[in-house]
């Protein structure tokens, strides 16, 4: 159980520095770190403080702490799976939307300049 | 530039995707029947002439910037018909399995009966193409599920052969389906208590290329179009309710 908190919590760190480097490098936008940093964060309070795990395993009804830590991890990671599914939905509609504007521009200009030809 | 002429302005747009070995003819196949009517082609950024062969063939053409697929393809040039203002906007495929000679027919109900879509029906047709089975099965389904909720039969669900007016042109304009649109597109106009009929239309083989739904891809059609129905009903069911509440409230 003590080798499992420790990977998770090792995972976390290595979770969080990653995502604190592709900040500095600006490869993810502030907006979408936050709910990795927060879920980071919450995994690493859990992994070290063993009362907390022990409680949440009595609410979640789960025999042991380390099934409680996989459902949370798991949880959590539905839960951004589905946010980030919502951010992309928005951004191909986004997308679509401007791709026909640009259509529809480059359109109007093409007409403009063979009537100015003519 | 196309222009809108008229109170009863037409306009023939076809969603076209790589159909060089088509589109030329399909242009110049309309321009003999409807003479007067503007034709343009919405090029889904194919990677082949399919643009400069619509040009050449006389008709004007949106070039999309990237591929959008069927629904976001069409959407372009609904959104572009009812900026230049036209009264009717009549789709026909770039494959050439459409026969412009029914165009006409599809207009004439148009303005005739004042329904907001006309579809024109394999199905009510003697003669033409026979669907695959497959597909054949698929469309039997979907007449199945939409009876009851379109309040009327439909014979063709998955036509592709459709002209709408330009109150189906503002809605289609805002919203359309993006994939697989011919299905959903019934439930959006269902749900603004538009109308719709059916008339008789032939349809031809491709001239050229290979349909896009496989048999394979025809499963996740099925599942795909049931799932943006069912979306669409629900979205329904929630605004009558709404209503529903506001009157006996107030």
């Amino acid at each position: 159980m003590d080798r499992l908190l420790n990977v998770t919590a090792i995972m976390c760190v290595v979770l969080l520095v990653t995502v604190l480097i592709s900040l500095r490098r600006a490869h993810i936008r502030v907006e979408y770190s936050v709910s990795w940093l927060l879920a980071a964060v919450a995994m690493l309070l859990l992994s070290r403080t063993r009362p907390v795990l022990d409680v949440a395993a009595r609410l979640l009804g789960s025999p042991t702490s380390a099934f409680a830590l996989l459902l949370i991890a798991g949880g959590l990671a539905l839960v951004m799976l589905f946010r980030f599914s919502v951010i992309l939905s928005h951004l191909r509609d986004d997308n679509i939307a401007l791709a026909q504007r640009v259509a529809i521009l480059e359109y109007h200009i093409r007409s403009l300049g063979s009537h100015e030809e003519k | 530039m196309i222009r809108a002429r008229g109170p009863d302005s037409l306009l023939v747009i076809v969603p076209a995707f790589n159909e060089e070995g088509a589109i030329g003819e399909v242009v110049r196949s309309i321009h003999e029947h409807v003479p007067d009517v503007p034709v343009l082609v919405i090029d889904d950024c194919s990677a082949d002439a399919t643009t400069a062969l619509a040009r050449e063939a006389g008709a004007e053409v949106l070039a999309l910037p990237h591929h959008l697929g069927l629904g976001g393809c069409v959407q372009a040039g609904y959104k572009l018909a009812y900026e230049l203002g036209f009264e009717y906007v009549i789709r026909v495929d770039g494959d050439g399995q459409h026969d412009p000679r029914d165009i006409l027919r599809i207009f004439d109900r148009l303005q005739a009966s004042g329904c907001e879509m006309v579809i024109g029906s394999r199905f009510a047709a003697e003669g033409g193409v026979r669907t695959g089975a497959v597909r054949g099965l698929g469309i039997r389904f979907f007449r199945l599920v939409l009876r009851p909720i379109l309040g009327k039969a439909v014979l063709d669900p998955t036509s592709g052969f459709v002209g709408v007016n330009r109150r189906a042109l503002d809605v289609f304009s805002r919203s359309f389906p993006l994939e697989y649109p011919e299905i959903e597109a019934l439930v959006v106009l269902q749900r603004k208590r538009f109308r719709f009929e059916e008339v008789p239309c032939k349809m031809r083989r491709r001239m050229a290329g290979r349909s896009s739904i496989t048999a394979l891809k025809s499963l996740y059609y099925i599942a795909h179009v049931l799932l943006g129905v069912f979306v669409n009903v629900l979205k329904y069911d929630g605004r009558l309710r709404r209503a529903g509440r506001d009157s006996d409230g107030g």
